[in-house]
């Protein structure tokens, strides 16, 4: 038994992770209905950029700043600007395609131009041991876990209750009824993005220190943060936390029951079942086709 | 047809033709292989690009094609049988992941597609009684035809070039007829057309089931062309590279699958031999993708279009201004 | 007296709280052109995407050439013999002006598999090139139909719901949109059709003029419930249709 909490905290942890990177992949999708699959990508350039600004001799802190500074540029506007402006009018998928192109660029660009190698990343957290009755949790999992969904819910704090956010929300919804309403609609989709681009950083910060920076970390992470953001709800920001959460513990879960050849298969399960009884994901709203 | 067209197919017949006899078996292995992709991406341009459906999970059919002819060979079923039999199943399954596409909206179709096509990569991977697990199915012979044997690339080539020719053939005739059209409104506008008795519900299965068969038909031919498979080329990242393969030619245009197969298959290769470039010619490929779509998002062969749109734009403006410069004289 | 082509009773449609019909009777006659007005929200579109097989009513029913077609949808109606317009421009923007004709009536001629692989136009191509010069947009026929300006697309969308020869097309607010000056070549070219064709139009719109120079007969609906049906002089001269909609 305490071996299953055990799994089921850990799996929390890094369920907590695929939340934020789910997250920030479900806001992008509300608001401009762009599908990002260089999702796992934008996880993965930051950790690489922490580790540059920490060879220059900047502290963790300060590099994380940094890093947020230029991912928010890069990553948010650079991004927006570039490749989802343009192509927003052709529907989904020249952007889909981009996005693709953009995800084997800077997969392969970092593999060939940096390094094809793994690379330790500091962790946020002392190497410590709790142990409450007789359950043994590392004071890593549990920081995780805290600062990521401290992180998810502030997200969405911001975003039902400032005005900002709602106005976000808004444009999320009904992108005419909002311009309409006075909303500058690039600029809030400019911030959905910058939002995005901040949380892949966090996310970047939480996970690097144990998967290690690799040019392919990306990969994994992406496919899973997407299956978690459908399985919790694809139109709902909330799914993304609870899609998250599910994934990360079922995973660890079954790596330790069944074989961790597994562990990689339960996602996609998952995703599978909760596509053919509920498409809209579990927190989803129905959408019904309107012919 | 017009006659710069008809020299373009002329000369490209020729090409097609004569080009292998002057190749490196390797290379007339890599054309086959071109060959063969073009044929799955006609399938899936049928149901993206000319039906409008979201498809993210082609390599599926390519995969159970590929699968029906290996696992029907090697228990002694001649291959052709083997390749109806895998065109069949196809249009079969084609058929039935068609349904959720009548209940679903687009986004949540493409991952219903996405859920199917990693469904069938699992028990391509894990039953290995029938599949063979990711060991795979080897030794997959190449057929004879009519007492000749196809053994050879050069030989393969010119059977796998004629069966492209003849599905082409068999599309064009499709999308010609008033199928084209109706696929078109279904496409474009799946509201107005039901209001005019097009059958949404028949066009939309259809359009998959059609579109599968063209990925099985392909994944037969891939089979004894590659001689050995194991799931890794039909997993849900072979799907998104022959979406890739679709918009990038041009979705909606006949000849897009043939371009944009070139760009999934040869760019890379080519791209790997010229010098200087060698572990580059990913990333350099990522990246001419993102500029191609931001450049040209309906594809390479939406050229024409544009450049006769921007005349076409340029003729009214001189035409208005003229108008313009006329309405203050007064005789 | 002709029996009724379309024969709607007692027809009701709630959203919720709010009842949008109300129990709306009327018949319409083989080859009337017939009128819906009324402010906004009273009820008219309902009712329209009721007869059109969009939206199930919750009672009531509706009756074609004497069957009984309640709840048929969209695709069943237009085999029927029930074509419409839209509010909104809906032709195909990729296809020429002539296709657009063509494909409007080509899942009439045949079926599905005697259309595989068949010449392109269904043979319909004489009967569209008739369309378009009694239209007379024959200088655009082969242009794609995106590129054509407003009124001439709004054109090709009242052509298409006409190619497959329909008993009864409905009309929604055909002047939407289009420049007051084609409004009265508008007009001529219904009453030429409803001449020619001899088929009934249901016409929603809110151009008084347009209406009473155009229809036979004119409904006039508020908050979901006729409250009258009658030729453009007796609505003219109704006291509580004034009082309510029409103003004095």
């Amino acid at each position: 038994m305490t071996d299953f909490i055990q799994l089921f905290m850990s799996g929390l942890a890094t369920g907590s992770i695929y939340a934020l990177a789910a997250l920030g992949f479900t806001l992008l999708w509300q608001a401009s209905g762009t599908i990002n699959f260089a999702q796992g990508e934008f996880v993965m350039l930051p950790a690489f950029a922490m580790l540059a600004f920490m060879s220059f001799g900047a502290p963790l802190s300060l590099s994380f700043v940094l890093t947020i500074v230029v991912a928010v540029f890069v990553l948010g506007w650079l991004f927006k600007r570039g490749l989802v402006d343009p192509l927003f009018k052709f529907g989904m998928m020249p952007i889909v395609v981009a996005t693709i192109g953009l995800s084997i660029a800077l997969r392969n660009g970092v593999r060939a131009g940096y390094s094809a190698e793994a690379h330790p990343f500091p962790s946020l957290f002392a190497d410590k041991i709790f142990n409450v009755a007789g359950v043994t949790v590392t004071l890593a999992d549990v920081g995780t876990f805290g600062l990521a969904v401290a992180i998810v819910l502030a997200t969405q704090a911001f975003i039902s209750k400032t005005v900002t956010g709602r106005a976000m929300q808004a444009v999320a919804q009904n992108t005419e009824s909002a311009s309409v309403l006075g909303i500058n609609v690039p600029r809030m989709i400019l911030y959905t993005f910058a939002i995005n681009a901040a949380l892949a950083v966090a996310a970047a910060l939480l996970v690097t220190p144990t998967y290690l920076a690799k040019f392919d970390m990306g990969e994994g992470l992406g496919t899973k943060a997407f299956f978690a953001a459908i399985i919790g709800g694809f139109n709902n920001s909330r799914g993304a936390l609870l899609g998250g959460l599910i994934v990360g513990v079922a995973e660890n879960l079954a790596s330790a029951y069944i074989s961790p050849a597994y562990k990689d298969a339960v996602a996609l399960v998952i995703f599978m079942v909760v596509i053919l009884f509920k498409p809209q994901g579990l927190l989803g709203k129905k959408e019904e086709r309107k012919v | 047809m017009k006659k710069m067209q008809l020299a373009l197919m002329a000369v490209a017949a020729a090409a097609l033709l004569i080009a292998p006899n002057m190749l490196k078996s390797y290379g007339i292995y890599l054309l086959s292989y071109w060959l063969v992709y073009i044929i799955a991406t006609m399938g899936l341009n049928l149901t993206v690009g000319y039906a409008g459906q979201k498809s993210l999970g082609h390599a599926a059919f390519f995969g159970i094609g590929a699968y029906t002819v290996a696992i029907l060979m090697k228990a002694g079923v001649s291959f052709w049988l083997g390749l109806p039999a895998a065109a069949l199943l196809c249009f079969a399954v084609g058929l039935v992941l068609g349904f959720p596409a009548l209940r679903v909206q687009a986004i949540y179709l493409a991952f219903a597609t996405l859920g199917f096509n990693t469904a069938i990569w699992l028990l391509m991977r894990n039953e290995e009684w029938l599949t063979g697990g990711t060991f795979g199915i080897n030794n997959i012979a190449r057929p004879e035809l009519a007492g000749l044997s196809l053994e050879g690339n050069l030989a393969y080539y010119y059977f796998v070039l004629a069966v492209t020719v003849l599905l082409a053939l068999l599309l064009w005739g499709l999308l010609r007829s008033p199928w084209g059209k109706a696929f078109t409104a279904l496409r474009d506008n799946p509201i107005r057309a039901e209001s005019l008795g097009v059958s949404v519900r028949s066009y939309t299965l259809l359009s998959f089931a059609i579109g599968a068969a063209y990925a099985g038909i392909a994944g037969a031919l891939f089979a004894s062309l590659v001689q050995f498979i194991e799931p890794a080329p039909f997993a849900v990242a072979a799907s998104i590279m022959m979406y890739l393969m679709v918009v990038v030619g041009g979705p909606g245009y006949f000849w897009g699958p043939v371009l944009g197969a070139a760009v999934g298959v040869i760019v890379p290769e080519w791209l790997r031999d010229v010098p200087g470039v060698s572990d580059w010619y990913l990333p350099l490929f990522g990246a001419a993708v993102v500029v191609l779509m931001v450049w040209l998002p309906e594809g390479l062969l939406s050229i024409p279009d544009r450049i006769r749109a921007r005349r076409e734009a340029r003729e009214a403006s001189a035409a208005r201004s003229a108008a313009a410069a006329n309405v203050g004289a007064v005789t | 007296m002709s029996t009724a082509l379309l024969r709607v009773t007692d027809l009701k449609k709630s959203y919720g709280a709010i009842q949008a019909v109300g129990g709306v009777s009327f018949e319409v006659r083989p080859g009337e052109i017939f009128g819906v007005i009324g402010p906004n929200g009273s009820g008219k579109t309902t009712l329209f995407n009721s007869m059109l097989g969009q939206i199930t009513p919750d009672s009531g029913r509706i009756e074609l050439k004497g069957d009984d077609v309640t709840k048929l949808g969209p695709l069943a109606l237009n085999r029927r013999g029930v074509g419409r317009t839209f509010q909104t421009l809906q032709v195909f923007g990729k296809m020429t002006v002539r296709e657009n004709l063509i494909v409007a009536a080509q899942e009439h001629h045949g079926t599905m598999w005697s259309r595989m692989f068949a010449p392109g136009d269904s043979g319909l191509g004489p009967k569209a090139d008739a369309l378009i010069d009694q239209f007379r947009i024959r200088h655009v026929a082969d242009k794609k139909a995106g590129t054509l300006s407003y009124g001439q697309q709004k054109l090709v969308d009242i052509g298409m719901a006409f190619m497959s020869d329909p008993d009864l097309v409905l009309l929604d607010e055909p002047c939407a949109g289009v420049n007051p000056s084609l409004v009265g070549g508008l007009s001529s070219l219904l009453k030429e059709l409803n001449q020619t064709r001899k088929g009934s139009f249901v016409v929603i719109e809110h151009n008084m003029d347009f209406v009473m120079d155009l229809c036979h007969r004119i409904m006039v609906m508020v908050e979901g419930r006729v409250m009258a049906i009658g030729t453009p002089a007796e609505i003219r001269g109704n006291k509580q249709v004034l009082d309510a909609y029409l103003g004095n």
